[in-house]
């Protein structure tokens, strides 16, 4: 291939890639304030409303805050391991969404094995919990560590189990065909959250323990372990952290969306609301619409106890997915199928 | 072998470009922050008195027990993965082999339950 060619298609690359991560970053700051906000409604209070009109700069004041303060990297701790334990937060967490698709075929790398990588991917998020809370040498983040990543771990098995449900509807790996695989001349009620609604369920229960949500933030909680493995850091390794975090939310209230919602697929089945240039804002108010309901537990819901929660993980989610497998599997095979 | 560069070299920039951000932000304060480190301020974090002792001290055993059996459940989403795909080519033969695989698991399931395995108190 003509050299001059490669250099254009790689610097494409990179440019779609930089506008991907800045867009991402942008709508994570703005779903940080509608958190906040949301929190606030509920509490009858205002929230966040001074820097900017009704206060929708204050991600950004944030974010220049955490720049200017001072870090403070433990004399006790492993510094390079400690360091390094928020940037591998929040890199795996933002690669995670190279593979997803904003429309048909709309991703950085529309992968045939996409909903792999990004079970792959969000199971390696666990090490940036073990490293910052190990690496701190400090007794707080240390129990927070372990908590938290026994915590991701256990749940990871009922998301793998609800993922193997989907994916016997679909019959591929890829996210675009997936989504196709749920396109119906019903709309909406055409949707996978439909036949398969208790495993819409557990994913999204589930979910919220993968990414530390409330009512699952045990390791953050701060009448006991102060904020888990994050005790020590301060400046921006805690504003990765954070991100990291925010970032996670928004792959699986993506995920969510692509699996159960019919990603960029228009709820209305006819002409004017399935053009084509309407499918990328479908799937971001459907992605903002999971948020909100991740939000709304936030606010509602009280926090589990850590017995209860590992209870709910391995005796109540992973049996009762095992059978999703099984009972939608034997559907399948014995009826003929949803899309079979 | 085209196809393939084609597939992830936007995948290996999209990270490369992830981590040129989260690199940026994680050495900016050390460039531009005010800076005043004191013995104090830099010990380990306690509930106002001295840390007793090192941090790396023993721990439940039962977080090795979920990360084991996170090993076996984990293992076995990974081996269903490929037979979901091909669901439809594996036909009944397929099916019951997947059938009676999952059972024998779940005997060792049952089996860890009664054990007490499961059990955080």
């Amino acid at each position: 291939m003509d050299p001059s060619f490669v250099f254009l298609g790689v610097l494409m690359m990179i440019v779609k890639g930089l506008a991907l991560l800045v867009g991402l970053l942008i709508f994570v700051a703005y779903i940080l304030l509608a958190d906040r906000k949301i929190w606030a409604a509920v509490q009858l209070r205002r929230g966040p409303n001074v820097v900017g009109p009704w206060g929708l700069l204050q991600s950004f004041a944030d974010m220049l805050k955490f720049v200017f303060k001072e870090p403070i990297v433990p004399s006790g701790a492993n510094k390079g391991v400690f360091l390094l334990a928020p940037l591998v937060t929040s890199v795996l967490a933002m690669s995670a969404w190279a593979v997803i698709p904003l429309s048909s075929g709309w991703a950085i790398a529309d992968l045939n094995v996409g909903i792999l990588y990004i079970f792959a991917i969000s199971s390696l998020g666990v090490y940036g919990v073990i490293m910052g809370g190990w690496a701190s040498n400090s007794k707080y983040p240390f129990l927070g560590a372990l908590r938290s990543a026994a915590q991701m771990v256990s749940y990871e098995v009922s998301i793998g189990f609800v993922l193997i449900t989907v994916l016997l509807c679909s019959g591929s790996l890829n996210l675009t065909d997936i989504v196709e695989a749920q396109q119906s001349k019903w709309g909406l009620f055409g949707w996978y959250w439909l036949p398969l609604f208790p495993m819409f369920v557990i994913f999204f229960i589930s979910a919220l323990a993968e990414t530390n949500r409330p009512p699952f933030d045990l390791p953050e909680a701060e009448s006991e372990l102060v904020a888990g493995f994050m005790v020590e850091y301060s400046s921006t390794p805690y504003l990765l952290f954070m991100m990291g975090e925010y970032v996670a939310i928004l792959t699986m209230c993506a995920m969510t969306t692509i699996l159960f919602m019919g990603g960029w697929l228009s709820p209305i089945p006819f002409s004017p609301f399935t053009a084509a240039w309407l499918a990328p804002i479908w799937f971001i108010l459907k992605v903002s619409l999971v948020f909100f309901m991740f939000a709304m537990v936030k606010a509602f819901v009280p926090r589990y106890r850590y017995d209860q929660l590992m209870r709910l993980g391995w005796k109540v989610f992973l049996p009762l997915s095992l059978v999703g497998v099984v009972v939608v599997a034997g559907f399948l095979q014995f009826f003929g199928g949803v899309h079979g | 072998m085209q196809s393939v560069i084609a597939d992830y070299l936007p995948l290996v920039i999209f990270m490369a470009l992830s981590l040129v951000i989260g690199g940026a932000l994680l050495v900016a304060p050390f460039a531009l922050a005010f800076k005043a480190p004191d013995s104090e301020k830099l010990s380990a974090y306690e509930c106002g008195f001295k840390a007793f002792d090192d941090a790396r001290m023993k721990f439940d055993i039962r977080f090795y027990l979920v990360s084991l059996l996170f090993i076996i459940f984990d293992l076995e989403v990974a081996f269903l993965f490929p037979w979901a795909i091909a669901f439809k080519d594996v036909g009944l033969f397929g099916f019951w082999a997947m059938i009676i695989f999952l059972g024998v698991l779940t005997i060792g399931f049952v089996y860890e339950w009664n054990k007490g395995a499961l059990e955080w108190d």
